[in-house]
């Protein structure tokens, strides 16, 4: 089989099984939530579940910008689309995430001026070449993507390109882990922290989860061995009844993040007192929204933006599932209605969303994982 | 959206100190270094790169070993999307014509 190949270093593979086995405590329940969503894709991707005993619970977290952004978000930004010359620009990602009336996809068949960007400062250049028109970028991520939005806008006033926006979703990572270790049906023993986000962020915001809430936290890279060395890191950090924060994935974060993508941000965003997360609900401080001295690119104040709020479709259970309450396939519409062929809720969109990654992959039991299975 | 795209820095422009050439297995692209100015790549480094941007600097075989990653969450394909498609809105600049270290790595991924 073809993944067979696909692991490097099976041996080490091996290895780190077997110490993540001997360091578990079989009498023990171990729920530990990998924060992004690119961790979920990995985990689902290399079968790694199955490298893991049973006690060991891998709970998804709400690290998919695309997943954790509420219907009326989108509904909003397509009715500022909707107005005379404006040319909706956003990444692949967002195309398929349906809104009330349909995904952007579906509003351009019907004759959206809809256009896939692959960075922000693209969608800046179209509205350099596009004089007539204003380009509305609709920007979506996190820490890992706002910066880039920020520069794309500090870029935008000093060139003085006025036929410019941007319709601001970006969101924060640490409120949300903060709503989940609040939240009274959420039990987390520890947390595999984002990789790339920290690029950004650093290691340092993490530390209040281990002093105040005694919770370890490893960020880690992407590789299969990076997560199960995360795994073991907090599986140590559980067993010696301590809590830190441990750095696997040194070769790309720094401890104190990245400066400038920080002044970036701080220069051109300031924190909302609230948003919407879909299945968290509303978390204080969590989101993004443009100072007042970029107030003419920013798209809510130059358009008139409904303010919608949507309740997700009755029968998907989105909600449950972004907190781990419910597993994928628990859902109603899994697989059915639901798929990523066709998507009712977000977490069926994109790869990186917990529903579509357990659709493509967790059938795919593989040679390896079962024969380290049976030697660890 | 989390992809992040390891990359050769081959050319910096004089005229444009936040921009830089990058390679990525043979596709070249502009991409924006203003979120490392704190600690400017030169002429030979390799980057991780995020919609368009350099986030940060790594070694060469982080940057393999990334590629490979990429490859096997499947996501090299759609990396490449990614990159090609950055500068749409520009002239294409250049395709090169050797073969790199991520070039070789990245072999029988965008099939």
């Amino acid at each position: 089989m073809k993944f067979v190949d696909e692991f490097r270093e099976p041996e080490v593979i091996t290895k780190t099984a077997q110490e993540i086995r001997r360091l578990a405590d079989p009498h023990r329940h171990y729920r530990i939530m990998e924060v992004c969503g690119g961790h979920t894709h990995a985990i689902y991707r290399f079968g790694l579940k199955d490298l893991l005993p049973e006690n060991i619970e891998l709970i998804h977290g709400p690290g998919c910008p695309v997943c954790v952004l509420p219907m009326g978000r989108i509904d909003d930004g397509l009715s500022i689309a909707q107005q005379p010359d404006v040319i909706f620009a956003a990444f692949g990602d967002m195309m398929r995430v349906p809104g009330t009336q349909g995904s952007p996809l579906e509003h351009k068949a019907r004759g959206m001026d809809v256009r896939i960007v692959y960075s922000p400062s693209d969608a800046l250049k179209l509205a350099q070449k596009s004089p007539d028109k204003h380009v509305m970028f609709f920007a979506i991520g996190f820490e890992t993507t706002a910066p880039s939005t920020a520069l794309t806008l500090v870029r935008a006033k000093a060139q003085g390109v006025h036929n410019f926006s941007v319709f601001c979703n970006h969101v924060t990572i640490i409120p949300a882990i903060r709503a989940i270790l609040d939240s009274p049906d959420m039990r987390i023993d520890a947390f595999i922290g984002p990789g790339h986000v920290s690029t950004v962020i650093g290691c340092r915001p993490y530390e209040w989860i281990a002093q105040n809430e005694n919770k370890p936290v490893a960020v880690s890279g992407f590789e299969p061995l990076d997560i199960l060395q995360s795994i073991v890191m907090v599986l140590r950090q559980l067993k010696d009844c301590e809590a830190k924060i441990e750095n696997q994935y040194k070769r790309v974060v720094p401890w104190e993040g990245n400066r400038a993508a920080l002044r970036a941000m701080a220069d051109v965003f300031e924190l909302r007192p609230y948003f919407e997360w879909r299945g968290l609900g509303f978390i204080s401080q969590s989101a993004l929204r443009i100072r007042d001295n970029y107030a003419e690119w920013d798209s809510e104040r130059r358009f008139q933006v409904p303010g919608v709020r949507v309740t997700d479709p009755k029968a998907a259970q989105c909600g449950e599932v972004l907190k781990g309450v419910l597993k994928p396939h628990q859902c109603k519409l899994f697989g059915k209605e639901c798929t990523p062929e066709h998507p009712v809720g977000a977490l069926m969109v994109s790869s990186e969303g917990s529903c579509a990654a357990y659709f493509n992959y967790e059938h795919r039991k593989t040679a390896m994982v079962n024969s380290i299975v049976s030697v660890a | 959206m989390c992809l992040a795209i390891p990359g050769h820095v081959v050319e910096l422009f004089p005229d444009q100190p936040n921009a830089a050439l990058i390679d990525v297995v043979g596709v070249r692209r502009r991409v924006d270094l203003g979120l490392l100015q704190d600690d400017m790549p030169i002429k030979g480094d390799w980057v991780l790169i995020h919609v368009g941007f350099a986030m940060s600097k790594i070694s060469e075989k982080d940057a393999i070993d990334q590629m490979e990653t990429l490859r096997m969450l499947g996501e090299a394909e759609l990396a490449m999307q990614e990159v090609q498609g950055y500068g749409s809105e520009d002239e294409l600049i250049s395709e090169t014509a050797e073969p790199t270290p991520l070039e070789e790595s990245a072999k029988g991924s965008v099939s």
